[in-house]
């Protein structure tokens, strides 16, 4: 490490190691440097202290979700932690996520959620779909597309942390996911029934620790989930709205079988 | 209920959390986490006492031009029958449109229920959870139902409000007057900026400028928009609104025991 850049200030991080049945917490110290994050004081312990310590990273910038954990007791992206926010004789503990099944030391097995999300019916448009869209109607949409996948919501939410409903609850990294295709101005799919029944969208109770953690800053209870269980009221819970719906011979997406179509450009 | 098909995955590779031991107890949070959750808890039982206390006191509500937001609109009249106070034909509204109100069931599912107290702090664990899937709690899918009858009462407030200034042929103007507007304006926000209306005003279209939308949507984006903006700071118009209630019907109470209090201005 350059020593212009130094602090003087040393940090003990106190950091998992083991599996998710057999292991400790170790402690190192190490030396606090300007502008200093979590991540670079794990890799610190890796080129000083022990190479064999086990994290998962790519991009350090907060863009690829990789390294995801929990710092005292938060869960935050470790390239996102910055060291100068913790008092100096501070012991800094750094965890895998608790939801997801530990393999070695700071890393997880997430892959449930790559099962989870192969069940949501891609997006549908229709194959005569006019694709000028306007901005007003895409901005929403964008909002989504945030999403770097790390997991972070999925791991602070309490009904797949503390209630363990991985059998029957999507999470709401995945109703961002839905949100996005369902309120996208050329979707023709209808996925109220699968959020209902399979996704469990009701086991939501909105306390918004999604929101705090995420990294993007997706405003997933106020923009993602609660506007999706209102459109699941509309199917489902609302039987005056739905009567005056076809009264009036509304009704916006009937489509519910509509198969993808493909929408990679022809060559 | 139907039988989950979230994926694949046989019931016994399902993932489960870490516990002992890379976790152990409720939380690793070093920070005042309960802070948050208690203090919501003490406003709320504090403010529900309080309405309580009114609701039963069934008296020192009304002065002169002069109504509590406890009592209005005053139906006493028409239901001379009811044997208790009058408060209670009215208070089940405000009180079903805040029990439902997405904002409302963070808080007190975080500081009544513990479901969770704050981020990360597990205090209750197990595989029975279901959340507002089943009763009572799917009941709160009702909350665009008490949004309906909200508005009315909302609306009786501000003619109470405008009551206070056209009366006896003449206008008047008090502090106790700007204090019901006050609250009107703050009830207006928090009730305008519901997710319910949110919804129902534009959210619930995908499309709001696609050629065959675009004259029947161009006001459901702009009312869209516009709730959207109170919606942002649905959490400060809840706090502010229900505090200003409770201040509002103490004022009217203490008017009620010596007029000269509402400061007549003209």
């Amino acid at each position: 490490m350059p020593e212009s850049s130094g602090t003087g200030r040393q940090a003990t991080l106190k950091v998992y190691r083991g599996t998710k049945d057999k292991g400790e917490f170790q402690s190192y110290k190490v030396p606090v440097e300007a502008g200093m994050v979590v991540l670079d004081a794990i890799h610190y312990i890796q080129q000083n202290f022990d190479p064999e310590l086990a994290v998962r990273w790519n991009c350090k910038a907060a863009k690829c979700g990789s390294c995801s954990a929990e710092v005292n007791g938060m869960p935050s992206l470790m390239c996102k932690s910055r060291m100068d926010q913790f008092k100096d004789d501070e012991d800094i503990c750094v965890q895998p996520l608790k939801t997801f099944p530990i393999i070695k030391d700071l890393v997880t097995d997430v892959s449930w959620n790559y099962e989870v999300n192969k069940k949501i019916t891609p997006f549908s448009p229709a194959p005569d779909a006019d694709w000028t869209i306007y901005q007003e109607d895409i901005e929403r949409v964008q909002e989504f597309r945030k999403c770097i996948e790390c997991f972070l919501c999925q791991n602070v939410c309490h009904v797949l942390r503390d209630h363990e409903r991985k059998d029957n609850f999507m999470g709401p990294r995945f109703m961002v996911r839905v949100a996005g295709l369902e309120m996208h101005p050329l979707d023709e799919a209808n996925r109220l029934k699968y959020l209902k029944d399979e996704g469990h969208i009701g086991y939501c109770n909105i306390t918004k620790c999604c929101t705090e953690v995420c990294p993007e800053d997706i405003h997933i209870t106020d923009n993602a989930i609660i506007p999706l269980k209102e459109r699941v009221v509309d199917e489902f819970y609302d039987p005056l709205g739905k009567f005056i719906r076809n009264l009036l011979g509304g009704g916006k997406k009937t489509k519910a079988s509509v198969q993808p179509v493909s929408i990679t450009p022809s060559k | 209920m139907t039988q989950s098909q979230l994926t694949d995955l046989p019931e016994n590779k399902l993932p489960t959390s870490n516990d002992v031991p890379a976790y152990e107890g409720t939380t690793e949070r070093k920070d005042n986490w309960w802070v948050e959750p208690a203090l919501i808890a003490f406003v709320f039982t504090a403010f529900g006492i309080y309405s309580m206390f009114r609701a039963f006191e069934n008296n020192l509500y009304e002065v002169g031009p002069y109504l509590s937001p406890f009592y209005s609109p005053n139906l006493k009249q028409y239901v001379p029958w009811f044997p208790l106070s009058p408060a209670f034909l009215i208070l089940w509204i405000p009180l079903s449109f805040r029990a439902t109100c997405y904002y409302y069931r963070k808080a007190y599912y975080r500081s009544y229920f513990l479901h969770p107290p704050a981020c990360t702090v597990g205090m209750f664990k197990g595989k029975g959870y279901t959340g507002e899937q089943s009763f009572p709690f799917v009941l709160q899918n009702l909350h665009r139902y008490a949004f309906y009858f909200a508005v009315p009462v909302l609306l009786i407030l501000w003619v109470d409000a405008f009551n206070t200034v056209y009366y006896g042929g003449a206008f008047h103007m008090s502090v106790l007057t700007v204090v019901m507007f006050a609250n009107c304006i703050l009830l207006s926000g928090y009730t305008f900026g519901c997710h319910a209306c949110r919804h129902l005003v534009g959210g619930k279209e995908d499309c709001f400028s696609c050629p065959k939308n675009e004259q029947k949507l161009k006001p459901a984006f702009q009312a869209w928009q516009l709730v959207t903006k109170f919606n942002e700071r649905h959490q400060q118009w809840a706090w502010t609104s229900l505090i200003s209630v409770a201040l509002t019907d103490l004022y009217i109470r203490y008017t009620c025991v010596d007029p000269s209090l509402a400061f007549q201005i003209f």
